[in-house]
């Protein structure tokens, strides 16, 4: 155990939510509420995992995933998106981009816990 | 051959010429004024039941003789509705006439599922639209989603987590509290929404179809507007469904008036008789441009022109169809239209005859004219409209226009304008 994990997310009840069923599981968690230093908090905490939010202040999650794609170092890390719009065409367009696995918003807890167990393989 | 287009009035005046009997004689004999046998033989009357019953025995014939086999208009949603079909080629669409006729109420039943689909095909692409583009709809569900999550979230770790510390259980009772205010107001934020705002839900039609059958209602004539009738026509445009109609029924409505202004209605057809319907004439004889005159013409009190106007694009923002010349309901119309020429060739007047295709064909003139405006000033933007008059012409000679109503439905398999296959049969 100890996996870490980079949860992006801006609303602080639900980053609160997921760092604490995901800490009780065993996960080292990073929270950053903010897109615009997400891709540097990446580089600097070098995480497992990355969840993130869609829609983002600063830097929407489509162009974080981009970059983390487009840097070699980060060009593998499984990435969980999060997100509250059931539009297919956002989800297609974050599809293209690199995300491993969506989440749809309202999501069940357990769900988060497996599905991010799965993504790092445990 | 195609199943053809003729209408019961002609027919009826087709068999009393036929006969060499007068029009007056046969009003007589069938026991109705000869104005109205007169509007009836000009199709600008619908005629069934009893009064073609007696036509039909004052001219000695079989009334199916007059009624033919079915309604054209049927016929048309019927080929309308194979051509959205996504499986059209299955209808036998050479026999449309054939199973109109024997079949007369699934026909109709057909013709109207196909109309009430086409309507809510468009209100679920209206609600889409709607969904998809509007910014505050999009914003209040996504903050309702967001809430909602971090609710589901919580209360999800209050439930299962057995011993939860007491401090972080406080805290999560804290965030439950706050976002469930939030949902409260979002949710009530929505209701207001979706409850203030004009449903276009009903469907009943697009707004130019709603403005042109609440013309066709006052017959088109909105021109002398008294005191009294104003009321009675704002009553009328806040009766139609969609706020989108409203707004076109009012510019039209100010446009009828302004040009009601400049064309005087006796003035108007003192000059027409003494220069006929041509629009340049009556426009020069008045000072005005082209398009009022247009416009006055298709709108006189028992107008038997029809009218077509578009803007720039193409896209017709205007009709009052005429019988025996098809405009079609959605999307593009023929290219080979005159008003289509006219667009292209601004400022300048377009005359031709048309023939629309039937058996038998049918004869139409047609006049086109498109006007340029700078609603920016000079150097900005440049507007066109074009209009186009229709009127029968069975008797004209000369070079004739062979046009369509669209390729989906247009029987010329030759025709070098053809965009797109048609479903007919015989159009290859």
């Amino acid at each position: 155990m100890g996996q870490h994990v980079l949860l992006i997310e801006d609303e602080p009840n639900i980053a609160e939510a997921i760092r604490f069923v995901l800490a009780r599981d065993g996960w080292n968690v990073s929270v950053q509420a903010d897109g615009a230093g997400a891709v540097a908090a990446v580089a600097r905490l070098r995480p497992d995992l990355v969840i993130l939010d869609l829609m983002l202040p600063g830097m929407s999650g489509l162009e974080i995933v981009a970059l983390l794609r487009a840097d070699p170092l980060t060009q593998n890390l499984p990435v969980m998106m999060l997100t509250a719009k059931g539009l297919g065409r956002d989800r297609e367009a974050a599809a293209r981009a690199g995300v491993t696995l969506f989440m749809t918003k309202p999501f069940a807890n357990a769900d988060v816990v497996a599905q991010a167990r799965a993504l790092v393989g445990l | 051959m195609m199943p053809g287009t003729v209408l019961t009035g002609s027919r009826i005046r087709e068999q009393r010429l036929a006969q060499g009997v007068r029009q007056a004689d046969l009003a007589i004999r069938a026991g109705v004024s000869a104005s109205y046998l007169n509007l009836i033989e000009h199709n600008r009357r619908r005629v069934g039941g009893e009064v073609l019953v007696r036509l039909a025995q004052a001219l000695g014939l079989d009334v199916q003789v007059l009624a033919g086999s079915a309604d054209d208009g049927l016929i048309d949603d019927l080929r309308s509705a194979v051509a959205s079909g996504s499986d059209g080629g299955a209808a036998e669409i050479d026999r449309v006439e054939e199973f109109a006729g024997r079949f007369p109420g699934w026909a109709g039943l057909l013709a109207a599922q196909h109309r009430r689909g086409a309507q809510l095909e468009r209100s679920v692409e209206a609600l889409n639209d709607r969904m998809t583009h509007d910014p505050h709809l999009s914003a209040t569900l996504h903050d309702l989603l967001s809430a909602l999550s971090a609710v589901r979230a919580t209360a999800g770790i209050l439930a299962e987590t057995e011993d939860i510390d007491p401090d972080w259980r406080q805290r999560f009772h804290a965030n439950l509290h706050k976002d469930a205010e939030r949902l409260a107001v979002g949710a009530e934020t929505l209701v207001a929404y979706l409850d203030g705002s004009d449903q276009p839900q009903d469907g009943i039609a697009a707004p130019q179809e709603e403005l042109e059958a609440w013309l066709a209602v006052w017959g088109w004539h909105l021109g002398e507007i008294g005191a009294g009738d104003a009321a009675a026509l704002e009553g009328g445009i806040l009766g139609l469904p969609s706020a989108a109609a409203r707004v076109l029924a009012r510019a039209w409505v100010a446009q009828a008036a302004a040009d009601a202004a400049v064309l005087p209605l006796s003035a108007f057809l003192a000059a027409m008789a003494d220069l006929g319907p041509d629009p340049a004439l009556l426009a020069q004889r008045f000072g005005v441009g082209m398009l009022p005159v247009f416009r006055r013409l298709a709108t006189l009190p028992g107008s038997r022109f029809g009218l077509v106007i578009c803007d720039g694009s193409g896209t017709m923002t205007f009709r009052k169809a005429i019988d025996g010349f098809a405009l079609p309901r959605f999307g593009a119309a023929c290219p080979l239209w005159p008003i289509y020429t006219a667009l292209s060739r601004p400022m300048s007047a377009v005359a031709s005859v048309v023939e629309a295709p039937g058996r038998p064909a049918q004869r139409f003139a047609a006049r086109a004219y498109c006007q340029i405006t700078q609603p920016t000033g000079f150097g900005g933007i440049e507007l066109r409209e074009a209009a186009m008059l229709i009127w029968p012409d069975a008797g004209s000679a000369g070079p004739v226009v062979e046009i369509g109503s669209t390729c989906r439905i247009c029987p010329r398999a030759q025709c070098a304008a053809r965009r797109e296959p048609s479903i007919l049969s015989d159009a290859g």
